[in-house]
Formats: C-alpha cells, structure tokens, sequence
C-alpha cells in the first residue's frame, strides 16, 4: 500500500524542499514569477479536486469550471458586501460544494459515459447562467472592484494584503491545507473504497460498498476543491467574469492531470506547473494556445497515458502499472 | 393570441431539424461505435464554416456548397476515427472521450484560426427566399425547406437502416460486433463508414444553417450541449427518440424565446433535469 | 436448521425469454448446495435476482426472513448475502490484501472513512490477512491483483466473496478456467470456508466432478425451471435429469 522505505524518503525529502521553495519564493524572484506562482497554486488544487474525481473514483467530469465560477462568483458577492477574506473563500467552497450536491445527485447516478455528457452539459448551463443572470452576476461585464479584503482571523486581529507577495502566503496557505487533506483522503478507506468503484463497480457493490453514495462524495469534494480554487481568485484579479464557467476553463484541470499523470498522487501538482511553463511558451507565439492544448491531449491519450510521473516512474525502474483483469 | 403560438411552435419545427441532424449523427455514431463523439458539435461548426465559405464567398451554387461540406467533413471524419480513435478501442473508454474532447479543442481554435471571428449572413438562394403567409404571419420559405429536409432525413435514414444491405450490417455490427465480425462483416471498416456518415449528418445540419444562423465560433459547443439534452431525453442509441426528443427541444426552445426570453436554455436544463430524475434510461427507452 | 433463503415465484423475462419463470427455492443454513442445469436454464439470473444485480418481474425473495426483493445489493451483502462472479471480478489495480480489505471495513462499517488512514485500521487488516491466509495467498498480499495467475485470481475472487463474513454465499461457477490441480485447491477451500466460518454456500456449477464432490443437495433447473431437487444420489437416479443432460455422465 505505501511505497518502499528508500523511495518514500526520497518523496518526503522532495516535497519538503518543494515546500521550502515555494516559501521563499517572494524573496528571491520577481513579482511576476509570484503571480505566476499563485496562478499554478489554483490550477493544483483545481486538478487535485479534478483528480480525485477521475483517476481515484473513475468520473471523468468536463465541467468542473461551473463549480470553480460558482466559487469564484460567491467569493466576490461575499467580498463587495463583508470585505473578509476567510468569509469569502469559506462562503465560495461552500457554494461550490451545494451546487455539487445538487448537480452530483442528477448526475452520478448514471453510466459513467453518461455522467461524462452530463458534467459537460451542467457545467454550460452554469455559464450560460453566468453570462445572462445580469442582476447577479453582471452578465458578461462581470463583477468588477473586488477587494483584495484583510484576512481577519478570529480573536488573531486582521493582517492586510496590500501585496501580490502578502496575498500568495495565503493561496500557498490554502494550496498546501487542500494537498495534506486530499493526501489523508486518498490514504483512507473512503480513498482505497473509491479506487475500487473505479476499478470494478459491480464488485464494489457486491462487496458491500454504497457506490453511488461514495461517488457522490468524491463528486462533491471536487466541488468544493474547485470552488476554492475559484474563490482565490477574485482577491487576485478583483474582477470576475463568465469565461470563468466555460468548457476551456473545464480543460484546464483535465490537461494538467493528464500531463502530469492520472495515477499519481502528485500529477495533478506536477501538471499544473508543466501546464503554465507550457502556455506560458506557447502564448508567446501564438493567441491560439488551445490548438495547441488539444493537440497536446490528444498525444497524451495516444501514447503516453501515464503523464510525466508515469514517464518519470518507469524511468527510475518502478514496476508499470498492473494490468487490468 | 393562438396564432403566435402555433406561429411559434412552427418556428420551433424547423429549429428542431438542426437539432434532429446533429442528434441523429451522435445517436448513429453512439449506437454502433459505443462511443459518445464530444467533438459532433465542432462537426456542425465546420459544415455551417465550410458551407458559408463556399457559397457566401466563392460563390458556388448553393446546393453545391452543401455537397461538398458534407464531403469535406466526411473525410475528416473518417480521418479522425481511422487515425485516432481506433487506437483507443481496446482501452477505457474515458480516453475515447478525453481523445474527442481534444478534437474539440483543436477544431474550435482552428476555426477561429482560419476563418477569424464571426461573419455576416450571406444571401438567401434565389429560389428560397421570400415567406408563405401561415397563421396570418410571414412563415420564411426556407424554414419550411429546412423542415423538408429534416424529416426527409430522418425518412431516408430508416428506409436505410430497415431496408438496404449497409444498414442490415451496420445494425448487426450495433448489436453483436463479435458475432458481426465472425460471420465476415469488416467491423472495423464499418466503424470508420459510420462515424464518416455521422459526421456528414452534422455537417449537413450545419450546412443548412447558412443563409439564416449566423456562423461563429461558440455554435459547435451550443449545439453539442443541446444535443446532449435530447439524447438524454430521448435515450442514448435511440434514434427514434431523438428524433421525438429534437422536436420537444425545438419547439420548447422556440416558446422559451418567446416567453422566458432570458432563460430559455435553463429551462431546457430544467427538463433535462426533471427527466433525469423520474425516467434516467430516457422517455422513449423501452 | 433456519432457513437463510426463500424465493417465491421468481421471474424475470428480457424481451421474449423467460430466462427465469417461476423459481421457488428453499435455502436452509448449512447445507451446501449446488445449482446444476444446461446453458440457458437461468442460473446465472437466478444469483442475480436472489444477490441484487437485477430486479425481478414478479416473486419474492426472502433472506432470513426478510423481504429483501427490490433491496440494493449492497444492502443484501451487510445483511449477509454475498456472490463470486463467473467472469473474473477483482480490483486489478488494487493490492491482493486490499482487494479483501475492502469487504471486511465495508462490513464493519468503516469503509466511508475520510480522513484517518487505513494503516490504522488494525482489526480489518488483521482479519483481511487471517483471509489471506485461509485462501492461501497471503505471500502475494502486497502484489497488484491484476497480475496474479488465472487461478490465484479465482482464490483471490472467493475470496472477496467471503471477506464480507456472509451467511450465505453463491458462488457463479467458481471452477471454471481451472486445472484440475487448482481446481482441487478451491474446492478444498470451499468446504473449509464453509465449515470454520459457518458460511452457506450454493455453487453453481457445470462440472460434475465438483458438484458430487461438494454438494449435499442438488438443484436441477431447465428453462428457467426448478426441474427437481434432492441429495446427490437421488439426482443422479433421476430420470427427467438425465434426460436432460442427455445422456451425460453423472
């Protein structure tokens, strides 16, 4: 179940020196590598959420983006009303996690091809909604002047976050709370449950496991993973807008997890950070990076399934992954 | 009063049959491949982008341009299931849909690429223009023409799949493709035909659409979206319901215009959700 | 002895084929039962009416006493009715020990945890462990299910089967694909589970080498049919039987 001693503490060691970097980041780069930074942060615990859903439970979601906008809309609503931020991004997780309440209850109940066209099509009709519901959410205008609001913890006084660089502790904050929770869930029963169901349904169920009640667990907590990852971002741009909701934002979790590796706890957290490095070339030639997005799925799902982690695996002579019966 | 909504409901009619082409395709596709084509929806963009183009700006004969968008779609179609998708059968099937989902992504960027942003309509067809006057209002000739064409459609393709010698194997190889396969049918020639015919079907519903919707980049993901509310009312693999279930939509989406006119998609969603609840396999499921 | 299970008039058609037409069936705790009848005579429909995998046009099934007809399957199997599939069903990507862990928590209600590992979770692993060894292939736990050997994999599928301590168990031709030596080892198993762990089993089965060598009480079913039922040597006796299997040794 966990892996050999030697490599487990060559994994402990690499995260702590991730985690050390990433700490230290505003001061030894620029402040457009930190907002770059905060950028991947989202996009990890975005894809983390995403692939709790797909590579552990085995439901392939196209529309996270509705409850990352959902996240992102509640947080900015709460902030122009009551500028704090922990209300904020509690209030957008906690949207998020309603809606996929309500959306997972219609939807994982079906055929996972089915539950596939479903989150597509609930994830467009959150962006249609956000795009036409004017007097909430300002239709394509958007909601604009967000503040950046004081992180006011209880009976701690508040601490201002003038500052890309202040504001970045706090994602980082977040981002790593996301990963040690996620990293508790996969390594608990409720984690080993879900990969059952994903492997073999019928015998999931035959072994005495509620698989609806379990996917729809795993359908919420990517909610809720998804709305974080959207209500830190209205803090950041101080505007919200309906791209937010649409399918190409759906790709992004999809495309990081596939870069990074399905199989793999840290893929997701890999392939947000390759998916920026990425767009982050790609945009300098080219405004049509998406062409190039598709093209890069597209490849992935032909050959190298695995992601970079599965590549990096068999490399350094891990057995590959077990053959399905 | 009775006379707007009957108006309407007429509009709807024809609105339906744009629909009913891109269900049926992802219907056909579905029923024999087993899988769900995400990308059916880019399909119709690029019949709808290749016909403007061929007739709004080379300035072919209407008919003609139609022709040779569907020929042209067709071959990417059999391009995309020869050259990709087929190697991805023996595999879970979330990569076929992640494969298709990346189609999406490149055919929707490469339209904007190519063509740029959204256009003007080009010309009515001489021939097709003008309106009949149906209760007491100006019915567009054209609708009726696309009403034609749609249940025309949906007549040629059951006398296709009942009644000729491709559709006997084609509806063997949905059935039983090992059976279909051991008794000589080329299954995997059969695949690429069918996912070719399907992807023509959404071409020609794109393709219709010329000289009345206009063409830019967002239709294939606003069509692909509504074609997944029919298949869920209508049952996945039944081609029947679809047709039914594109009708209902239509129609429905024409009186939503007209009454909610800000939330007729959600409305739409509504039903879908509603469905879902109290009859999941579909309405026309048997 | 109590009676575990009792159809009443179960019947199931798909389209025109009455795969089950009326099946009453008594079930009492203890004896080991085996259901015998050519391709097509419904048994595979039977277990998936009786363990929940489908859901029947008319009749009733009782499990100790309670009507369990339209119950979920995965409530039947913390009621204590629990199946092995014919075509292998195991959790490839998971370990051999996890794959037999998983019943054991779902049993002890433990399986929706969320946060505390599994690691911890000492009794389940102790008694997953204790199954592994029982079934003999506790020096394979930690490997992959999905490249165990045919026959491990047939352990391994029972094994799942049990893990979740049932009262009453069907087991879907749990020889098939086998060698005669790996067949001899789950059929040992068999009647070993059975006694140590007081569990009833009904085995459907095509070889008659291993229903007279396990069952104490056979039924004969035929178009969806009980045919006849009765102690080994009654049945084998049975002229309506041999008819049907034609000729058949029994």
């Amino acid at each position: 179940m966990g892996a050999p001693a030697p490599a487990r503490r060559a994994l402990v060691g690499a995260t702590a020196l991730a985690l050390a970097l990433l700490v230290a980041l505003p001061w030894v780069a620029g402040r457009y590598t930190v907002y770059l930074t905060i950028q991947v942060l989202v996009l990890a615990i975005f894809a983390l959420g995403f692939n709790l859903l797909f590579g552990y439970a085995g439901l392939l979601s196209f529309g996270q983006a509705g409850f990352f906008a959902v996240g992102a809309y509640a947080c900015a609503k709460i902030l122009l009303a009551v500028p704090n931020l922990l209300l904020g991004l509690a209030g957008g997780v906690a949207a998020a996690g309603a809606v996929a309440l309500v959306l997972g209850v219609l939807s994982v109940r079906h055929t996972r091809i089915y539950f596939s066209m479903l989150t597509l099509a609930f994830g467009m009709m959150i962006y249609s909604i956000a795009w036409k519901w004017r007097d909430v959410t300002g239709g394509d205008d958007g909601l604009v002047g967000i503040p950046r609001a004081p992180l006011a913890l209880p009976g701690l006084g508040s601490l201002a976050l003038p500052t890309v660089e202040r504001y970045y502790y706090v994602v980082l904050a977040a981002a790593v709370l996301a990963v040690a929770l996620a990293h508790r869930l996969v390594h608990a029963p409720l984690g080993l449950a879900l990969q059952a169901i994903r492997d073999s349904e019928s015998r999931a169920e035959f072994a005495g496991l509620p698989v609806r009640r379990y996917r729809l667990a795993a359908f919420v907590v990517a909610g809720l993973y998804a709305g974080l990852a959207g209500a830190l971002l209205p803090p950041l741009e101080s505007t919200v807008t309906p791209p937010i909701a649409h399918w190409s934002t759906s790709a992004e979790p999809v495309l990081a997890t596939l870069l990074g590796g399905i199989h793999a706890f840290a893929g997701p957290l890999v392939g947000a950070l390759l998916f920026y490095v990425i767009k982050d070339v790609i945009v300098r030639f080219t405004e049509h990076w998406l062409i190039w997005y598709g093209a890069i799925v597209i490849v992935l799902v032909l050959g190298f399934r695995g992601g970079v982690v599965g590549l990096l695996a068999r490399a350094l002579g891990r057995p590959p992954e077990a053959p399905r019966a | 009063m009775l006379e707007t909504i009957a108006f309407q409901g007429l509009i709807g009619l024809a609105l339906a049959m744009y629909l009913w082409l891109i269900s049926a395709g992802l219907t056909i596709i579905f029923g024999v491949l087993r899988i769900v084509n995400f990308a059916h929806g880019s399909l119709f963009m690029l019949g709808a982008y290749l016909a403007f183009t061929l007739y709004g700006q080379v300035g072919l004969p209407f008919g003609v341009a139609i022709l040779l968008s569907l020929l042209g779609v067709g071959a990417l179609g059999l391009v995309m299931e020869r050259g990709f998708l087929r190697h991805l059968y023996g595999v879970d099937e979330a990569y076929q849909l992640l494969l298709t989902f990346g189609f999406i992504l490149v055919l929707d960027d490469a339209v904007k690429l190519i063509w740029g942003g959204v256009f003007r309509i080009p010309p009515m067809p001489a021939f097709l223009d003008g309106a009949w006057p149906v209760f007491g209002r100006p019915f567009p000739v054209y609708n009726a023409f696309v009403l034609g064409v749609g249940v025309l459609t949906a007549g040629a393709l059951w006398l296709l799949f009942e009644r000729t010698w491709w559709g006997r194997i084609v509806r063997a190889t949905a059935a039983d493709r090992e059976m279909a396969g051991a008794l000589g049918v080329r299954v995997p020639r059969v695949f690429t035909g069918v996912f070719a015919f399907g992807a023509m079907l959404a071409a020609l519903g794109g393709a219709l659409g010329t000289p009345v919707r206009v063409v830019a980049p967002g239709i294939g993901a606003e069509m692909i979206i509504q074609a997944f509310v029919i298949t869920v009312l209508g049952g996945l693999g039944n081609l029947r319901g679809a047709f039914v279930a594109s009708l209902i939509v239509g129609v429905l989406s024409a009186y939503g215009t007209l009454f909610f006119p800000v939330f007729e998609l959600f409305f739409i969603f509504v039903i879908m959700a509603v469905v879902l609840l109290v009859r999941p396999q579909g309405l026309f499921a048997r | 002895m109590s009676e575990l299970l009792r159809t009443e008039g179960l019947a199931k058609r798909f389209g025109e084929l009455r795969a089950v037409d009326g099946v009453d069936l008594a079930v009492p705790a203890g004896r080991l039962t085996a259901i015998i009848g050519p391709n097509g005579a419904g048994k595979s429909t039977l277990i998936n009416l009786v363990t929940g995998a489908l859901v029947p046009d008319t009749g009733r099934v009782r499990f100790k006493g309670e009507d369990v007809t339209r119950l979920p399957a995965h409530r039947r199997v913390q009621r204590g009715l629990s199946r092995s599939f014919q075509i292998m069903n195991i959790f490839p990507r998971l370990t051999v020990l996890e794959n037999v862990l998983l019943p054991v928590l779902a049993r002890r209600g433990r399986a929706g945890r969320p946060l505390a590992p599994v690691a911890g979770e000492r009794a389940a692993l102790r008694e997953a462990a204790a199954l592994l060894e029982a079934v003999g292939l506790a020096d394979r736990a930690g490997q992959p299910a999905g490249a165990l050997a045919h026959g491990d994999q047939r352990l391994l599928e029972l094994g799942i089967a049990v893990a979740a301590a049932p009262e009453l168990c069907f087991l879907d031709e749990p020889s098939s694909g086998l060698t005669p030596a790996e067949r001899a080892v789950v059929l040992d198993l068999i009647r070993r589970l059975a006694r140590e762990r007081r569990t009833t089993f009904v085995v459907v089965e095509h070889d008659m080498d291993v229903v007279f060598a396990l069952a104490e009480w056979i039924v004969v079913m035929n178009r969806g049919r009980v045919l006849a039922e009765g102690p080994p040597a009654a049945i084998r006796d049975d002229r309506t039987v041999r008819e049907v299997y034609l000729g058949e040794e029994l």
